[in-house]
């Protein structure tokens, strides 16, 4: 992906999801099909763990008319219907309430699904995240607010910029259950969600779980990758728990893996990239059609075929 | 026709609208044990219970967010704001979210939704109280926005509102829930993106909106004593605005003058007299002319605050100026 920005493949903000792996992936694993993700710009790797296709989501980054979103949204706005996946966006904490709000969906329907929300731990001192979780525990709401501690907001350190250093203590606020996690270890943070879901399935109550990250590139691809707000020294300390790394010790651990078995899987996700890649160079640019289709619909409501009960 | 107050017929449109689709619900502050701050939701909570009717705390950006992520899965939110002015709390969740939603979704969201509430200056309300936004939010591709001036219109306008598909702006005027007028009981819309010529005349054009529509009203009232006849034309949607209304009324009359509560800067009348002057250069035989408010904070103080406000005078004074007439 690096290098099909390089190229000017991919244009505007891109943010890089290197090195928290595990929390999207192991998150969302625990998830049934009618679940919701809502998620912030940092959307990639969530996107594909939901399960839109690499093609799709290559080919959004591309802005081809192809991707999830038609090429409209672009590396921020990843959107997909049939996953249940209610997008990347690109106000920090400006998704927050949407979840709280898809969650309030659930219980006005009676259903039992659930909504998991994503955001940096930046959010946190943000507004919105704290009416979002007010109306979330105030209400009884199955909603997981998962933050993302990779340490940095942008540039400025957790401590530069929160009064707290455990922020999973802001839940304190709205009594609501919260667990700092340790978000390089997948089955930690499959564990750790599969509790929170089931507070929620079953007891429609909130959690807000800390899972304690490390964002291996820059904030952005153009953000140096350290030497300003971080040192090469820290970043290589964190690097030393790759969620990569420490799965696959996990596995080799068990026997289930091997040098071989790796060399395999790497071939199989090359394979996949380029697949994606050509994919997306060959799909169409938006036509001109499109710039001003999507503004708005031009339909009204029939309450004939109203659908409280599911979606 | 019964006759009913402005606050009434809104209550009807939400009533009706609730027993009709249970997507539909309601939420803001005070909208349930307190019956509205406004009492527009007078008896909806004893109707349709809390999970219908929600009393939400004083948080705009997060339950107008509340309503954008319900509208993502499905339900159809009226939130309701005290007054547009904490509107601005929630404006990342009406602009960021709710408008662009369905377009950088490249369709797959769409966001049925109204955003409403009083808009426009009351009585001594003084500065952070007394906006009229309607330019504001007119300004944003993927909104609808509607102003009705009559109790008539309030309802239909509603009504059309909570089906439409689009998220709706409904400014309701807070010197207007008062007002009464003929609504008839049945089920009826009015369409959102039509104007109605309120007044025939041939002599001018006053294109209006929201509360000036009865100023507008007024003015033509008392010129049409003077065998000055003027055509009223009543915006009712800002946004998409009925361009051939307004250009049919003023290829008849010549002359122009748009009446609006807001600031005169990139105010609706700049939009009105943009397409005045695109379709109806040879037409006129006078500048377009603007009332607006004074373009300062709304002052506290009776006479001054006054003075800062659009008023039967200012349109008056303008009128005759269009007319080339001796101004008093």
């Amino acid at each position: 992906m690096a290098e099909a920005y390089a190229l000017g493949k991919i244009g505007g903000f891109c943010h890089l999801y290197i090195g928290q792996e595990a929390v999207g992936t192991g998150a969302i694993s625990v998830l049934r099909e009618d679940d919701y993700v809502v998620t912030s710009y940092r959307d990639h790797g969530q996107a594909l763990a939901r399960g839109i296709t690499p093609r799709a989501v290559m080919a959004e980054l591309f802005g081809r008319s192809d991707g999830c979103s038609k090429g409209k949204g672009g590396s921020m706005h990843l959107f997909d219907r049939n996953t249940n996946f209610l997008g990347g966006h690109g106000i920090v904490g400006g998704h927050i309430p949407l979840a709280t709000g898809v969650a309030f969906a659930i219980k006005y329907r009676g259903g039992d699904q659930v909504c998991l929300c994503f955001f940096g731990e930046a959010a946190v001192n943000n507004g919105a995240f704290h009416e979002a979780l007010n109306m979330a525990a105030l209400w009884k709401l199955p909603v997981i607010y998962v933050i993302e501690n990779n340490r940095y907001g942008m540039g400025t350190a957790l401590e530069r910029a929160s009064a707290i250093n455990d922020i999973a203590e802001r839940a304190c606020s709205y009594d609501m259950p919260n667990e700092v996690v340790d978000g390089q270890d997948v089955f930690v943070v499959r564990e750790a969600i599969a509790r929170a879901v089931t507070r929620a399935r079953k007891e429609h109550t909130p959690t807000l779980l800390e899972m304690r990250t490390y964002r291996f590139m820059g904030h952005s691809m153009s953000d140096a990758v350290s030497g300003t707000y971080r040192t090469k020294e820290e970043l290589e300390e964190h690097m030393k728990r790759d969620p990569i790394m420490v799965l696959r010790g996990q596995m080799e651990e068990l026997g289930d893996w091997n040098d071989e078995s790796m060399t395999a899987m790497d071939r199989e996700v090359r394979e996949v990239v380029e697949d994606s890649w050509n994919f997306a160079d060959n799909s169409p640019e938006p036509s001109g059609e499109a710039l001003y289709e999507n503004v708005l619909v031009d339909t009204t409501s029939d309450a004939e075929e109203s659908a409280v009960a599911g979606d | 026709m019964p006759v009913i107050t402005y606050r009434d017929a809104l209550n009807q449109a939400l009533r009706e609208e609730m027993q009709r689709d249970d997507r539909v619900f309601l939420m803001g502050e005070e909208v349930g044990v307190y019956q509205g701050a406004y009492k527009v939701s007078k008896g909806l909570l004893q109707e349709f219970g809390e999970m219908r009717v929600v009393d939400t705390p004083i948080t705009e950006l997060g339950f107008a967010g509340v309503g954008v992520g319900a509208a993502m899965v499905g339900l159809r939110p009226i939130i309701e704001f005290m007054t547009w002015n904490f509107a601005l709390l929630a404006i990342d969740q009406v602009v960021n979210a709710a408008a662009k939603m369905l377009y950088m979704s490249g369709g797959q969201y769409p966001m049925p939704m109204v955003f409403r509430g009083p808009n426009g200056a009351a009585l001594q309300l003084s500065a952070q109280h007394s906006q009229a936004w309607e330019s504001w939010l007119a300004h944003i591709p993927g909104l609808k926005v509607v102003a009705p001036a009559t109790p008539y219109d309030a309802k239909g306008l509603l009504k059309s509102a909570i089906r439409d598909d689009n998220p709706v702006i409904f400014l309701e005027g807070e010197m207007l829930y008062n007002t009464k007028g003929e609504v008839p009981e049945e089920d009826f819309m009015v369409p959102i993106g039509k104007a109605e010529l309120k007044r025939e005349g041939e002599h001018c054009t006053i294109v209006s909106h929201g509360k000036m529509v009865l100023v507008a009203m007024q003015v033509a009232d008392q010129f049409a004593k003077e065998g000055i006849n003027i055509d009223v034309v009543d915006l009712r949607t800002i946004r998409p605005m009925d361009v051939e209304t307004i250009v049919t009324s003023v290829r008849k009359t010549n002359r122009a003058v748009v009446v609006e509560e807001g600031w005169e800067f990139c105010g609706v009348g700049a939009q009105v007299a943009d397409y005045i002057q695109r379709e109806c250069f040879d037409d006129l035989d006078a500048p377009v002319l603007r009332v607006h408010q004074a373009d300062v904070p709304m002052p506290y103080a009776k006479a001054i605050e006054k003075a800062a406000k659009p008023d039967a005078r200012k349109t008056v004074e303008a009128v005759k100026r269009v007319m080339y007439l001796n101004s008093d």
